[in-house]
């Protein structure tokens, strides 16, 4: 899938996720929710991004979300 | 034909009973019952004509009189309630000259026809005459009469014979007080009275089709066409409508194998005996001469279609799904289900995904409308499902609706709601355009907050804003219910001076102070129930808006109980019962996620096959990689992507990209155009499962005629995996809702055995609730306590610029049905026959625009071309149109844009310019080219184009 579109959806999820007081809280349940409902394969795109290009055009908070949560992420 | 018996009146509610004597028996009632219906119930006919027992009495036909003793005169007894120690008499001399005296008068101006007349057999008054013992009428013909009386036939469904009507207002009645349109009156005085729908005939009137009045009238004079031509039915087999989601029970009335018509049972649990046109009326499709009824495979969508066997399809579809998966690996392979087929038929679709395909890539229907339902409600709720029942709404006494379009969407309920709303309840309508219900007779909105679409979030903050600021929140309920934490941080959240209606009122256009009206009657104006639709799912922001609202509900108490509750209103027949039976790629059925370890022991212990724990592909996801050469083969089963889904072009280059694509339908529709295998499918007429309501009502669908394509939707699926190595050996459908039961704790107790004795279910049913669960959340939350979330609102990437300046939204119409593959293929088209494009008039002014002028609708994703209607129900700045004919290329316009949570697309706002044009776009012109070519090659005659 086309990173930017993934980076897209990230971003939506992040924006969501923002806005809760607790910022740990929140990179947790980004991960839960990219965890629930992405594709293996969508994360591991996403994963890759973040690595490769460190988070370039991803919201701060879920590229954070990611890098805390990689190994759940990838499994 | 067994016929439901008719009491005369409806049914009394009251704790207290009544004794009384009924022609020298004792009989008890409830009080408040009419002598009429006590008679009834004791299995006393009483003579009756103006009386039915879906209307209130009216004592106008002088047919029901009774003595009664001690009491002078010959009261009427459908308006006379019951007394303890009444002693009633309903057959003496004098009544029985009573009787006779005034059906003579009747017949008098009577056709008699009998033997001739399409009710000949099925007629009240014929039946009545005989009851009385009628021999003779003394009148004579040659007076003055009604019997030249001129016919209307202009409804395509039924007729008005006023020579045939004793003017009884039965019809009057009905169209008050079961539909709530008021579009029949009885004109003049005397015998001069008659009935009169407006000014002229029934198709100019404001007549909605429901069939009420038909179904009312105890004469011919109101009459199916399909009886005038075909004759009386024989034999009923009781079913569900396949349309909406409200999910109307119906009595299929037949002759063989023929559906003669289709009336509303008045058993039904979600119609109590009420219809709309298109489940009354508009079943034709099911027969007709667009139905493929044998397979069809083609290795290239450039090659005409070939039919072939049964085997021969199957066999096919097998191999090219196998081969695939060797080449490219088992994820590049999925199914869609859809909510126009019933549970089990998708239940066999995602087992065939997980067990045999080897994936959880199955999607469903409900990602395109629903899906933030299902996700918002789990987060907050702990089910992804409405709380109440639909008769919930006759407790309410504050309906606040939300993006919805009850009265074309959802009509059977919106008539109920319409009488709740007539007896007293306050109405709030949170809704750009101005739908029916803010002003109707009888019925107008207290308060109509005509927000701009895409700022749902910031009004549902505003409202919470003054419910918290105001001191409004139920904070017993909250405390008891709910977890404390994240209420604080919700209450904290909305208390912000940036979410009060001042502050927000620039962004969503709502006044402010009319949006603090609003908050404070849902707050404290009693029982107050939330309605929802796809004006708050199909959004950026779905998802939020759901969680908006179930905030809302648990901040005010307004949760647990009749009367109140969070109910989206479902668009299709079974968008529920889909998203129940594990469509979704991340869930089981029950919504269970594919990650719960003991969830999966459990499926794969009864399946035999390992299965993933990795959430599958949603359709945006498939669409995306097949146009990326990534996916590569999908069975969609009912469902219609390239017509459906948005950004059309996106949808059918991924459709073009693909090596296989396997449709099951009725017909070759917008998606099967792009396929390799067509797979015929069978009607609801022909079939046997379950459908699953909004109100989460599991209802039967009845096989009531041979599958014309030879076998029931659910045994295809079978085929196929037996094909691919793992049969499915089911003997019915019932074996299938058997396994359904065996493997999901909310179906626990459901069996179609159940199902015959109770008629409906509404889930969860188990052991703790047998009978199944009308209202959730009585006593705590599905997920223990409530969780509120805080809702941020973020305005929409689509933003209106310049070279877009409009927005555009887009909706539904009472004739037509989702894609109108259905609709289009009856007489419903009568009332629309293609998508208008509606513009405010001060839109139209600054483009030159008029009335049925072609407009070129442009957005950053497609342009279209469709007919403009100037009307101020749309606001300055925005403009709105229905997708019910594929050439309209409403989704040619709508964008990739969705929910952050469920990737449901942004369907109600595109950022658009519209200005006039004198030809249809190049898609449009590509579509006719494409489609007729498509045509052709299924051997179809040329003139399914104009239907399609």
């Amino acid at each position: 899938m086309q990173t930017q579109r993934l980076l897209e959806m990230a971003n939506q999820i992040g924006d969501f996720f923002q806005s809760y007081p607790d910022p740990v809280e929140a990179r947790k349940d980004i991960a839960n929710h990219l965890k629930k409902f992405w594709a293996l394969s969508m994360r591991e795109q996403i994963i890759a991004h973040v690595e490769a290009q460190q988070g370039a055009g991803l919201h701060a908070i879920v590229g954070e979300a990611i890098k805390e949560h990689r190994a759940a992420l990838a499994s | 034909m067994d016929k439901q018996i008719d009491y005369g009146t409806p049914a009394a509610i009251a704790d207290k009973q009544v004794t009384l004597e009924i022609d020298g028996r004792e009989v008890t009632v409830a009080a408040g019952t009419s002598v009429m219906r006590a008679s009834m119930e004791a299995g006393i006919t009483v003579p009756k004509l103006c009386a039915t027992d879906s209307l209130d009495p009216f004592g106008s036909c002088r047919l029901c009189l009774v003595e009664i003793e001690g009491r002078r005169g010959y009261p009427a007894s459908c308006t006379t309630p019951v007394d303890a120690g009444m002693k009633v008499h309903t057959q003496t001399p004098k009544l029985a000259d009573i009787r006779r005296g005034v059906m003579e008068l009747y017949i008098s101006d009577h056709p008699l026809d009998c033997l001739t007349c399409a009710a000949n057999g099925d007629c009240e008054l014929q039946d009545m005459a005989g009851a009385v013992g009628l021999r003779e009428v003394r009148y004579g013909y040659e007076g003055e009469n009604h019997l030249k009386a001129e016919k209307d036939t202009s409804n395509p469904y039924f007729t008005f014979d006023p020579s045939k009507c004793i003017v009884c207002s039965r019809c009057v009645r009905a169209c008050e007080e079961t539909q709530g349109t008021f579009a029949l009156t009885i004109h003049g005085r005397g015998f001069d009275s008659k009935v009169a729908s407006g000014t002229g005939n029934f198709m100019d009137s404001e007549c909605v089709s429901c069939g009420a009045c038909v179904q009312a009238c105890p004469t011919a004079t109101l009459m199916e066409k399909s009886v005038i031509e075909q004759g009386l039915p024989e034999h009923s087999v009781t079913t569900t409508c396949a349309y909406c989601g409200v999910g109307c029970s119906f009595n299929a009335e037949m002759r063989g194998e023929e559906v003669i018509r289709m009336v509303p049972n008045k058993d039904g649990g979600a119609n109590h005996g009420h219809s709309c046109v298109k489940g009354r009326f508009a079943w034709g499709y099911t027969t007709h001469k667009d139905r493929i009824t044998t397979p069809m495979i083609r290795k290239s969508i450039k090659d005409p279609w070939q039919e072939v066997s049964w085997d021969e399809a199957i066999n096919y579809a097998a191999s090219e799904i196998t081969r695939i998966q060797r080449q490219y690996g088992k994820d590049s392979v999925g199914a869609i289900t859809s909510s126009r087929c019933t549970n089990e038929e998708v239940y066999v679709v995602q087992k065939l995904v997980r067990a045999v395909f080897g994936s959880n890539n199955v999607d469903t229907c409900a990602r395109v409308c629903h899906s933030p339902t299902g996700y918002g409600l789990k987060q907050t709720l702990g089910e992804s499902a409405g709380t109440q029942t639909f008769d919930s709404v006759m407790q309410s006494d504050v309906i606040m609706i939300i993006g919805a379009n009850p009265t074309d969407g959802h009509p059977v309920f919106a008539s109920q709601m319409k009488r709740r709303l007539r007896e007293g309840a306050k109405l709030i309508i949170a809704d750009p355009r101005a739908i029916d219900l803010v002003s109707s007779p009888h019925v107008r909105a207290d308060h109509h907050l005509k927000l701009r679409p895409g700022t749902n979030v910031a009004l549902i903050s505003a409202l919470a804003h003054v419910i918290v600021t105001e001191g409004l929140v139920n904070e017993a309920f909250v405390r008891e219910r709910c977890e404390w934490d994240s209420f604080v941080a919700w209450r904290d959240f909305v208390a912000k001076p940036e979410n009060s209606p001042e502050a927000l009122e620039p962004f969503s256009g709502v006044d402010a102070e009319e949006l603090r009206a609003a908050a404070r009657l849902y707050a404290t104006g009693g029982n107050a129930a939330i309605y929802y639709g796809l004006g708050v799912t199909e959004h950026s922001q779905g998802s939020t808006m759901v969680m908006g609202i179930a905030n809302l509900a648990m901040a005010t108490g307004n949760i647990g109980r009749e009367g109140v509750g969070v109910n989206p209103l479902r668009g299709q027949n079974n968008v529920q019962g889909s998203c129940d039976m594990g469509s979704m790629p991340h869930e089981f059925p029950g919504y269970r996620h594919v990650s719960d370890d003991e969830t999966r022991a459990l499926f794969e212990q009864a399946w035999g096959r390992p299965l993933s724990n990795d959430p599958g592909l949603r359709i945006p996801n498939m669409l995306d990689l097949a146009g990326e050469g990534k996916f590569k083969a999908i069975y969609c089963n009912g469902e219609d992507i390239a017509q459906s889904d948005p950004n059309t072009q996106h949808v059918t280059h991924a459709l073009e990209s693909m090596e296989c694509v396997i449709v099951q339908d009725l017909f070759l529709n917008e998606t099967a155009m792009y396929a390799h295998v067509f797979f015929p499918g069978a009607s609801f007429l022909e079939k046997s499962g379950t459908f699953t309501n909004a109100e989460r009502r599991i209802s039967p669908v009845r096989r009531v005629m041979t599958p014309k394509n030879g076998m029931e939707d659910w045994e295809i699926t079978a085929k196929l995996s037996t094909a691919l190595g793992y049969p499915m050996e089911y003997q019915h459908a019932s074996d299938i809702m058997d396994e359904i039961a065996r493997l999901t704790p909310t179906f626990e107790g459901v069996s179609f055995a159940k199902l015959d004795e109770l008629g409906s279910i509404q889930w969860p049913c188990n052991d703790t609730h047998p009978n199944g669960t009308p209202v959730m959340h009585v006593d705590e939350f599905v997920r223990g306590k409530g969780k509120f979330f805080i809702t941020q609102y973020v305005p929409t990437s689509e933003k209106v610029t310049a070279r877009f300046p409009l927005i555009l939204t887009t909706g539904r119409i009472l004739s037509q049905y989702n894609v109108g593959a259905q609709t289009r293929r009856t007489a419903n088209v009568a009332w629309h026959q293609e998508d208008l494009i509606e513009i405010h008039p001060h839109d139209a002014e600054e483009r030159g625009i008029q009335e049925g002028d072609w407009v070129g609708i442009t957005s950053r994703a497609g342009e279209t071309v469709l007919r403009a209607t100037i009307t101020e129900r749309v606001q300055p700045g925005v403009v709105y149109t229905t997708f019910h004919h594929p050439e309209s290329g409403a989704n040619v316009i709508t964008t990739d844009n969705s929910d952050w949570a469920t990737n449901c697309p942004e369907y109600k706002v595109t950022a658009v310019q519209v200005a006039r044009v004198t030809q249809l776009s190049d898609w449009q012109t590509e579509y006719q080219n494409f489609s007729e070519a498509q045509i052709a090659f299924a051997g179809l005659p040329a003139d399914v184009a104009a239907t399609e």
